[in-house]
């Protein structure tokens, strides 16, 4: 049973990581409807930037986190201007190419600037466990667990009581509207980006301590994002959360109690639960079930 | 037939002859990468009837060329007993060519099985899922190790006494004698190679602009441009957006059956993420919709991967200090080179190289007052 509470923590500290990574594509696909495939990669760059700083430059670890959240916001709203703003009006297969152009650039550049070597990243949390009972908890699943989990909440309070976050859900919800009223829905559009891009670093920054640094390192990651996103509802951010430990700790007990499936087919198992969920239930577990009127 | 239709089977004629004349002209080396070139052009014939034509995003095929790459290795690996297959034995003779058709059969139905839950999907949600297939389908060849030799791969003519009969050692690259096939003299594997993947490419393009040119196309071009439209014009949505994924898979297992021939040699690395993503670069690069332009995005995706890119390298600055050393030698320059290109291809010419053909006649013949 010990081994059973173990393998759920263990689960939510994972499951943390996807649930922030499903958080920033549930973002952007609730402004502009748009998947972005390059989220895995933004977030591997950014993280490579904190990488510099720590280990090139000598920063410690939190002024170097706070930075790179901010490059990476910068980063997020450039890219939305630069790359996708131009099509914004154009069908969903221009778009989605635009995003696989940004993942070939970015994981190109990664090896380019950083070389492919596998490089390891520094945690802020002590790479030890607490014990309760017969229960060893790693104090990393539990910091990264946290982490996330003031970072939904600071996210929440930004839409629900600044102007901006008004801003920004109106221009999600009703983009005309919106302009009438004076909201420049343009930026609104880009500043979701950019916070998309920072939940994306911080995924980034938590998951390398433990698989390390590389230029393939989120395309896993990225996958599990989606199939929670699928799962929680690809418009709820709730629902992105939600699914995000579900997964982490549905993975984490499917692999390690059923044989068969082992460490090797998780990514399987993910497609398994995307393409079910898509299948079943469109909508996932919390989204609204959409009517379209044609 | 249309007066517009001769001409077009006039020039068709001419390049196939150019095309087979071609070996003559250039070196050894050379003629192995306008196989590969043959191999992607098939690859993209078929990517292009599922996405350009039908509208059906795919950023998967990779996942269908695996299939009909290991179908192949695997029929021409297993010599204990032989595997056979309409009273055909087939051997790790690489001239065994009846590996290519079953490859090509074998991805067509798992496309065609494919496209039943597809069809609940639509734009980015098909997208994803099949986003998401080709990055897992590596994992499932794995674990399947029996049959697939996990990640060791299966090498395709490596049975002792074996090789000697091929027209070059696929191993080594010493040549043989060389072969007489079809009364046609071929002095190594290379060339031999480059024979075939034409030989199948420009026959499976002439199949792809029957299928195209009249109802079956239209159709297909009608779903592209609205479901709904076409469904109400009595159009079975279900049965053409199945077979278009038939097809489409059934292309990219010839493509994968072609490429296995061609290393000599599968394992999961043969087929990854990043080979679907180029599948529809070409697609972009030859332009969305057309046929024979995407012959200029499979030679794109060939000779950027192995030549170009090397170039771009210089291209890049040493820009940001503070990134410290910037190891250009690094393996990044291909994927640099590509992303850019895609993103501006769409930003400056969304119709590809066919879209850049149209314009430029449309500049020089009568079209140009048509268009004023």
């Amino acid at each position: 049973m010990s081994d059973f509470f173990q393998q759920v923590v263990a689960g939510l500290g994972s499951g943390a990581i996807y649930a922030a990574l499903a958080l920033a594509l549930v973002l952007i696909h609730r402004a502009t409807g748009v998947i972005n495939f390059a989220q895995g990669e933004m977030a591997m760059f950014t993280t490579y930037i904190a990488w510099t700083l720590i280990v090139n430059h000598g920063w410690s670890y939190w002024p170097a986190f706070a930075a790179t959240l901010g490059f990476a916001f910068v980063l997020g709203v450039g890219i939305q201007r630069v790359v996708i703003a131009p099509v914004s009006n154009a069908s969903v297969l221009t778009i989605v190419i635009m995003t696989i152009g940004l993942v070939l650039t970015f994981n190109g550049l990664a090896s380019l600037i950083w070389s492919a070597e596998i490089r390891a990243f520094p945690s802020p949390f002590p790479n030890e466990t607490w014990q309760i009972g017969d229960v060893s908890i790693s104090q990393q699943d539990v910091g990264t667990f946290g982490i996330v989990l003031v970072l939904v909440a600071l996210l929440w309070a930004f839409f629900q009581f600044t102007k901006i976050g008004l801003a920004l859900r109106a221009s999600a919800l009703n983009p005309e509207a919106s302009r009438l009223v004076g909201v420049r829905v343009g930026w609104m559009l880009a500043i979701g980006w950019g916070l998309a891009a920072m939940l994306g670093a911080v995924a980034g920054m938590l998951t390398a301590p433990t698989v390390f640094l590389d230029p393939n390192m989120m395309q896993a990651i990225l996958i599990y994002a989606f199939a929670a996103a699928v799962l929680g509802g690809i418009d709820s951010p709730l629902g992105a959360v939600a699914g995000g430990l579900l997964l982490g700790v549905g993975l984490n007990l499917i692999s390690s109690y059923v044989d068969f499936v082992g460490a090797d087919l998780r990514l399987p198992v993910a497609l398994l639960i995307i393409l079910v969920v898509l299948l079943v239930r469109p909508a996932g577990l919390f989204g609204k079930v959409v009517t379209s009127r044609v | 037939m249309r007066r517009a239709d001769l001409i077009r089977v006039g020039v068709f004629v001419l390049a196939a002859v150019a095309l087979f004349l071609l070996p003559r002209f250039i070196s050894d080396f050379r003629a192995q990468q306008f196989a590969y070139v043959g191999i992607y052009f098939i690859a993209l014939l078929g990517l292009n009837l599922l996405t350009g034509i039908t509208g059906q995003i795919s950023l998967g095929h990779g996942a269908f060329m695996l299939i009909g790459g290991y179908t192949t290795a695997i029929l021409m690996s297993n010599q204990d007993p032989p595997l056979e297959l309409f009273g055909h034995a087939f051997t790790n003779d690489m001239r065994d060519i009846w590996t290519i058709p079953i490859a090509g059969l074998v991805a067509g139905l798992v496309g065609f099985l494919f496209g039943f839950p597809a069809l609940r999907l639509t734009g980015l949600y098909l997208a994803l899922a099949t986003f998401a297939i080709a990055v897992a389908a590596p994992a499932v060849v794995k674990k399947f190790d029996g049959l697939s030799g996990g990640g060791g791969g299966i090498n395709l003519f490596d049975v002792e006494g074996r090789t000697g009969r091929s027209v070059t050692d696929p191993v080594t690259f010493e040549s043989t004698d060389g072969a007489d096939i079809f009364g046609l003299h071929l002095d190594s594997f290379n060339e031999w190679l480059y024979y075939l993947c034409w030989t199948i490419a420009i026959v499976m393009f002439g199949v792809a602009w029957l299928l195209l040119r009249g109802r079956f196309g239209r159709t297909l071009r009608a779903v592209r441009d609205s479901e709904l439209a076409a469904a109400s014009s009595g159009v079975n949505l279900a049965r053409y957006k199945t077979f278009a994924f038939g097809i489409s898979a059934f292309y990219a297992g010839v493509a994968g059956s072609l490429l296995a021939i061609a290393t000599t040699f599968v394992n999961p690395d043969t087929f990854p993420i990043t080979l679907s993503i180029f599948l529809l670069v070409g697609v972009v690069v030859g332009g969305l919709g057309s046929l024979w332009p995407l012959v200029f995005g499979a030679v794109f995706i060939h000779f950027m991967q192995i030549e170009w890119a090397q170039r771009v390298e210089g291209v890049i600055p040493d820009f940001v200090p503070i990134l410290g050393d910037i190891d250009t030698d690094a393996p990044g320059a291909p994927a640099v080179a590509f992303g850019v290109v895609l993103i501006l291809i769409m930003l400056a010419f969304p119709g590809g190289a066919a879209g850049l053909i149209r314009t430029l006649r449309s500049l020089t013949t009568r079209g140009y007052d048509r268009v004023r």
